[in-house]
């Protein structure tokens, strides 16, 4: 258990095999899971939509926590690939039998998997997962408490690099809920490692943990002020359970201070692009003008999850080849019989 | 007389002013001599204790012996043979078994358990509630007659300020110690380490300070206004090594204690998502432990060891659900000759707080004085590579690198643990 969460997910020789954070990962590797993607957007317009990559694989969904949205954009993803997918929605079974996360893992070893894709409540989960399992089963961190969520991070990066041609020197304004966001935590190490200019976190005291700025970013309270030469908008959902916890005063009152209305909008560059990890609470965090305006990409973020997904299952999966077949040599050679 | 004769031992008891190689004579249980042996009797026994110390034997304010209830994790057989191994003569148990340790039949059945076993003392602490559950009185009075010499919650929750008063006043009608934790639940309740950038990097929720400071001015307020004797269990903050300075100032008499993982490690520990160091309370930043490491050496604050022993599905899974504990007897002395030969904490500071300071809590009669029981424990500072003893496989690192390892540990004359060779 004592592993780096970031080197933990690569290959002696600096592959990813695991993705589970985007924290660690070179801007070199960030990039290739970008053009990766960016590749694969192409193939997502042809009529015949799959690739071999992943034929004969076989991909678990393994969502101890329940996600429509997440779980279908990694099937489809898988299935583009040409893997077989297993769903498996252990938040309703396993568990809750009192079965423990380590019981489960081992029943899922047992079927011969190349790969988990994994949601769970825990920060740390994906990590304990590919730190137990056995070494030949990649796993993708479908989100994990509020530590990371580094596929969304990445669909999100493709996003900004299609529409404002890099990353690099932008501005970028990550509102709301950061204290419970595994998205901004993954948004601020990718964003911070392939060059944007400044990341600002925004919200009140209650929803910015504590030394945030330890990560990197700039913390603002004031919206007006950090929408300033901004270049890109990122708004976070807000949980209705915010407002039981002694966290906000009402969604009105967030509304007024931190909701992106077409008045706030027009403070950003003129240029700036609007984005939303979905889904939507309209009215709470975005006006519907803009949520459905001309520099909201909020749609096209929903396509770019599947490349994104495409490619990271991709890469890992070539990364646990790569390394089994560097086990098989060395062993050949240790033993010439 | 027969004596046994202890030699070439380099005696150390900074209470007594002592630290010199001296020959030591015990007979029934008692230090007979020092220097010299007395006149007439025979020896019986020779230890040569050639570039060994010989220190007075460390008193525990706070293990977890697991037993009954959990013997999964420990059993007092196995944790008192580790704790003598780490060289504690007595250890305090608390109160976190199954049944708890709230009725004199429990804390009977802890204490034949102990004699039965006999290596370190057992002194059980006596449940404050009933059931831990922080409501109900426990039956104080009885469990003070049943052998306990104080009453703890083991850092459960106690429900609210008024309950605190109230126990705090009856415990005091009849002079009753108190162990007492400061953790303010409301805002501890859902976090796993330390609030700061480590816990801010990895999502994970947060304990602040506040919650060991805002319970500790409490704590402070009401035993002012009971009177009633206590002690403060396992600080972490700097912020409270003032908060209790300032009670000191005041007249209040208030001891209080720091769990030795607290002077060793800081949350950056928990980088990796490791649940070895998820801990109660847990561990804080580098100022804390600074500050810890300074009231220790100041002779404001003993050292426990918070042995807290795990079976090792109990830390496998993510680090939220892992159980809070780390199992320290078996590393325990190379941990705290390592901070000794770093120069974070002086040794004669080191066995006040782990001797002197604890037995005075605890109205033990301890150290190195012609006269007394002989309770100690001898060590090798330079060997390495002591053995697992404790069930417990949630150590906090490998230590078998680390130099510093027990010898033998005597309780009131009778050498209760020998190091094995090999």
């Amino acid at each position: 258990m004592n592993t780096d969460p970031c080197q933990i997910q690569l290959t002696p020789d600096g592959k990813l095999k695991h993705f589970l954070t985007t924290e660690g990962l070179s801007k070199e590797l960030l990039t290739e899971i970008l053009d990766t993607a960016d590749s694969f957007i192409s193939t997502q317009e042809r009529d015949v939509k799959k690739v071999p990559l992943l034929r004969g694989k076989t991909v678990v969904n393994l969502f101890f926590e329940n996600s429509t949205r997440t779980r279908s954009t990694f099937e489809l993803a898988a299935k583009r690939l040409s893997a077989d997918i297993l769903n498996l929605d252990i938040s309703k079974s396993a568990t809750a039998k009192g079965e423990t996360l380590m019981d489960t893992l081992w029943n899922l070893e047992a079927m011969y998997s190349d790969m988990f894709v994994v949601r769970h409540a825990d920060s740390g989960a994906a990590h304990f997962i590919a730190s137990q399992v056995t070494p030949n089963v990649a796993i993708i961190n479908a989100g994990d408490g509020r530590h990371a969520h580094p596929t969304q991070a990445m669909l999100d990066m493709l996003t900004i690099r299609r529409h404002k041609g890099q990353i690099e020197g932008k501005v970028v304004a990550i509102v709301g809920d950061i204290l419970h966001s595994r998205v901004a935590r993954s948004q601020i190490h990718a964003l911070k490692t392939l060059g944007a200019a400044e990341v600002r976190v925004v919200g009140p005291a209650t929803l910015l943990p504590r030394d945030i700025e330890a990560l990197g970013a700039k913390a603002y309270y004031d919206f007006n002020l950090a929408l300033r030469d901004c270049d890109v908008i990122i708004m976070l959902r807000l949980q209705k359970e915010r407002m039981q916890n002694a966290l906000l005063p009402s969604e009105s009152e967030f509304y007024k201070l931190y909701g992106l209305s077409t008045e706030k909008l027009a403070l950003a560059k003129p240029d700036a692009i609007v984005m939303h990890p979905g889904p939507i609470n309209r009215g709470v965090e975005i006006e519907s003008a803009v949520a459905d305006g001309p520099q909201s990409v909020i749609l096209n973020q929903v396509s770019n999850g599947i490349a994104v997904r495409m490619a990271v299952m991709a890469m890992a999966m070539s990364g646990q080849q790569s390394m089994q077949q560097q086990a098989q040599q060395d062993s050949q050679e240790e033993d010439p019989v | 007389m027969k004596y046994l004769h202890i030699r070439n031992a380099r005696l150390l008891d900074p209470q007594q002013g002592l630290d010199d190689v001296l020959d030591l004579y015990v007979a029934e249980g008692q230090i007979r001599a020092i220097g010299q042996k007395p006149a007439g009797g025979t020896i019986e026994e020779t230890l040569d204790a050639q570039g060994q110390w010989l220190l007075p034997g460390l008193v525990d304010l706070s293990t977890y012996l697991n037993e009954p209830g959990y013997l999964q994790k420990g059993s007092i057989q196995t944790e008192t043979r580790a704790a003598a191994s780490a060289g504690f003569s007595h250890v305090c148990a608390q109160p976190l078994t199954k049944p708890v340790a709230d009725s004199p039949a429990v804390i009977q059945l802890i204490q034949e358990k102990a004699a039965t076993a006999g290596y370190a003392r057992v002194l059980p602490l006596g449940a404050l509630t009933q059931g831990l559950d922080g409501d109900q009185l426990a039956n104080m009075v009885s469990l003070r007659n049943a052998g306990c010499r104080a009453l703890s919650n083991a850092r459960q929750p106690v429900k609210d300020s008024y309950v605190l008063r109230r126990l705090m006043e009856y415990a005091a009608t009849y002079d009753i110690l108190l162990f007492l934790s400061a953790d303010d639940r409301a805002l501890s309740a859902s976090g796993v380490m330390h609030e700061g950038p480590t816990a801010t990097r990895l999502g994970l929720a947060g304990i602040p300070e506040t919650a060991e400071t805002i319970a500790l001015a409490q704590l402070l307020l009401l035993i002012e206004q009971t009177g009633v004797r206590a002690h403060i269990s396992q600080i972490s903050c700097a912020r409270s090594l003032e908060m209790l300075a300032d009670a000191r100032a005041r007249g209040l008499r208030v001891t209080a204690d720091v769990a030795l993982a607290n002077l060793v490690f800081t949350a950056r520990e928990v980088s990796g998502f490791d649940s070895r160091f998820h801990v109660q309370p847990p561990l804080r930043g580098e100022k804390d432990r600074q500050a810890l490491l300074t009231a220790v050496n100041r002779g404001e604050l003993a050292i426990c060891s918070n042995h807290q022993p795990h079976e090792i599905s109990a830390k496998k899974a993510p680090f939220a659900d892992a159980a809070a504990g780390m199992s320290m007897y078996d590393c325990f002395m190379p941990l705290l000759l390592e901070l000794v030969r770093k120069g974070e904490l002086h040794l004669p500071a080191a066995i006040s707080a782990l001797c002197h300071q604890p037995a005075a809590v605890l109205g033990l009669e301890h150290g190195l004085v012609q006269g007394h029981r002989f309770s100690a424990t001898l060590i090798d500072p330079q060997a390495v590579g002591g053995k697992i003893l404790s069930r417990g496989s949630n150590l906090p690192l490998d230590h078998s690198e680390l130099a510093g390892r027990v010898e033998a540990t005597f309780v009131d004359g009778r050498m209760v643990y020998r190091r094995q060779p090999g």
